[in-house]
């Protein structure tokens, strides 16, 4: 899970990392008086979950609290990856003399966490290579030393306090990232001000999330988590499958992401619906969906999941292809798409284009079908022949 | 290779709903459970395996080299640890939603421990004709009529599509010596590089076929490894989600993109394997070009 930048902030800075929490309000007045409470020119940033936000327009530089009203107003207005500013942070413009990027994050290659300096810091630093940049490995049990820390600076070019003081924020920033379950702890950019000192000016904090049961306590101290924008907003149709998924803790029948074509997809499990997802297309196929089925799930959620997949407008026909099932039961899943269909008010024989879950209740399933007018393809259907067919289908006369 | 015929089993967690099965599973299949653990349910059995408190007394019973580790992701680096203490050599974690830093934790301890971990996150692996560990494949029937015995082997992140390339090849023919869920996470204990520097050496391997996905980096450094070693192998991949290149992300920070560079693309990875000399299949079934029956 992800975390704002004022939370991120909050964080850091109890972990006695240079970071001042800013002020955080909801309202173009709130942000007029805390413009007026700094009495300086302040920087007032839009609270998301995700970077690009100062090309996006996120960020506004202000002198006076007027100007502050005006520049809330345009924060507040808007939409940023489909999601609205709720929050935006107010805090004092700080004169820079330099710009200084310092990061922790998984080395999957190595199979260790590692830290990340570099010299050239600010919006442009995936670019930058050489001296300036440096990283560490460092040990998961034990952290990054001072020392590690300062040998790193030190490789880096810093020299005199400010050498020793980045060594130590850099050890600071490998055990906030073990402390917290992180997936990548960031400040960007740490700034050197003109007086000499370091200060972080926006932060990034993502926290793993199979670890969240054992962070609970430190997350609730940072209030609501944002909802993280994906590309595009979510749709009706894949809220509706996340509720149908959440109904029953057994298996997975959900995972939707709605596409713009007319071949519902009952597919799984997760491996095998990429596969046949990427076949349906080559074959000239037009997906309505993409979804994951497995863990074998029950009945209910089946019949539900397929009834909401029927339910978009332009589907003709329903696929169902899974891989050779290990654990998911294929005549569970044979009953529930059928009691789905006919939920739907429709007739399985003609709705269904292919239906190919070979292994474990295979003949089961084959007998549950067999009584609908429905023909189970076995296991020497390959996975991309039957996605062949359910494209080759759709353009069949059904009677 | 993996999975000695002779080695000698331990389930830990053994007492679960979801573990017992897959003993029954396992022993159908000629895999040698000796003996589970589950802490507090000492002196029962599971299909005839004696259950006790701690790895220690399990292996004072019997002493074996491989554990099956099927416990709550919580409990899974206590669980493993005690693995590793008591000289387990082959570790199999098939919990899902394990912290990542507590795989980190315990693939270093492995690492001086001279331990293999496989998963987690991983249906299992099974070695066709021999013994299986893990639910992979499933029930006898399903297992036998999707594996059989040969020499290539498959290496796939992801457990279903394990066993649906087994049945494929199985359907064709062409018969394997070895199949492995490496586990689905970002970081895995052996990914698909370190267990194609086992199969290089092992003489009943001549071919290899394996499955991608979108995100991570473990092809690319297959990749990168094949570039600087060379292989005997014949190696086949397949990789699954190119729709996947086509949706816009959602970026979060730099950090990842230093280090992986920009990897995780099936494009990406495509070109990559394929430069190292790999066949990548443009279909599933091209998994089969190549590979002699």
């Amino acid at each position: 899970m992800r975390l704002l930048e004022y939370q991120s902030k909050r964080l850091l800075a109890d972990f006695g990392l240079p970071l001042q929490p800013p002020k955080v309000v909801e309202s173009a007045g709130a942000a007029v008086q805390a413009v007026r409470d700094l009495g300086q020119s302040a920087v007032l940033k839009a609270q998301v979950p995700f970077g690009g936000r100062g090309k996006a327009g996120g960020v506004k530089f202000v002198e006076t609290p007027d100007q502050a009203r005006s520049a809330a107003q345009e924060l507040f207005a808007l939409q940023l990856r489909n999601i609205a500013v709720k929050q935006i942070s107010i805090e004092p413009k700080i004169s820079i003399a330099r710009e200084i990027y310092v990061g922790a994050t998984w080395d999957t290659t190595a199979k260790l966490p590692l830290v990340l300096l570099n010299l050239a810091g600010g919006i442009d630093v995936e670019a930058a290579n050489g001296r300036q940049m440096q990283r560490s490995r460092f040990d998961p049990f034990q952290g990054l030393s001072a020392n590690q820390g300062r040998e790193l600076a030190s490789a880096a070019g810093l020299t005199g306090k400010t050498m020793i003081a980045v060594g130590e924020i850099l050890a600071k920033l490998a055990e906030v990232f073990l402390a917290i379950d992180a997936v990548t702890v960031e400040i960007n950019p740490l700034v050197e001000s003109k007086d000499g000192q370091l200060i972080g000016v926006d932060a990034h904090i993502e926290i793993d999330d199979d670890a969240r049961y054992r962070q609970l306590g430190r997350l609730e101290q940072l209030g609501p988590l944002p909802a993280i924008g994906s590309g595009r907003p979510t749709t009706e149709l894949e809220r509706e499958a996340q509720r149908i998924d959440a109904m029953d803790h057994r298996g997975v029948a959900g995972r939707v992401v709605e596409f713009d074509g007319d071949l519902a997809l009952l597919i799984g499990g997760g491996g095998a619906s990429l596969t046949v997802f990427d076949a349906i297309r080559r074959h000239g196929g037009r997906p309505a969906n993409y979804c994951e089925v497995g863990g074998n799930p029950t009945t209910e959620k089946v019949a539900a999941l397929t009834a909401l997949l029927l339910s978009k407008p332009g589907v003709r026909r329903l696929a169902v292809i899974m891989n050779v099932v290990n654990n998911t039961r294929a005549d569970v899943m044979a009953a529930g798409m059928l009691q789905g269909i006919r939920e739907a008010g429709l007739d399985p024989a003609k709705v269904v284009s292919v239906f190919r879950i070979p292994g474990s209740w295979e003949q089961e399933a084959r007998e549950v079908l067999a009584g609908a007018g429905i023909e189970a393809l076995g296991r020497e259907i390959s996975l991309d022949k039957a996605a062949q067919l359910a494209v080759g289908r759709m353009n069949e006369h059904v009677a | 290779m993996l999975l000695d015929p002779n080695a000698n089993i331990l389930v830990q967690g053994i007492t679960g709903r979801e573990a017992s099965a897959m003993v029954s599973d396992m022993l159908d299949y000629g895999s040698r459970i000796v003996a589970g653990v589950t802490p507090g349910k000492s002196g029962q059995e599971v299909h005839g395996v004696p259950v006790f408190d701690t790895v220690r007394d399990a292996m004072a019973h019997c002493s074996s080299t491989i554990s099956v580790v099927s416990v709550p992701a919580p409990a899974v680096l206590d669980a493993t640890f005690e693995a590793m203490a008591c000289g387990i050599q082959l570790c199999l974690i098939m919990s899902e939603r394990v912290p990542r830093l507590d795989t980190c934790k315990i693939l270093h301890r492995a690492g001086q421990a001279g331990c293999t971990v496989i998963g987690p996150n991983t249906l299992g692996l099974i070695r066709p004709g021999i013994a299986k560990l893990g639910t992979i494949g499933g029930r006898l029937d399903n297992v036998q009529r999707s594996f059989m015995p040969g020499r290539v082997a498959i290496l796939s992140r992801s457990g279903g599509m394990t066993t649906e390339i087994a049945s494929f090849l199985t359907s064709h023919g062409i018969g394997q010596c070895l199949a492995v869920g490496v586990g689905g996470d970002p970081m895995v204990g052996s990914n698909f590089t370190d267990l194609i520097r086992r199969l290089e050496d092992d003489p009943t391997t001549d071919a290899v076929v394996i499955y991608g996905e979108p995100g991570g980096t473990a092809e690319e450094q297959l990749a990168e490894h094949l570039q600087k070693h060379g292989t005997r192998l014949r190696i086949n991949a397949f990789l699954s989600g190119q729709f996947v290149d086509d949706m816009e992300g959602v970026r979060f920070g730099h950090a990842a993109v230093i280090v992986e560079g920009g990897r995780g693309s099936v494009r990406g990875k495509t070109k990559a394997l394929r430069e190292a000399g790999v066949f990548v299949a443009e279909t599933f079934d091209d998994i089969l070009v190549g590979l002699k029956p």
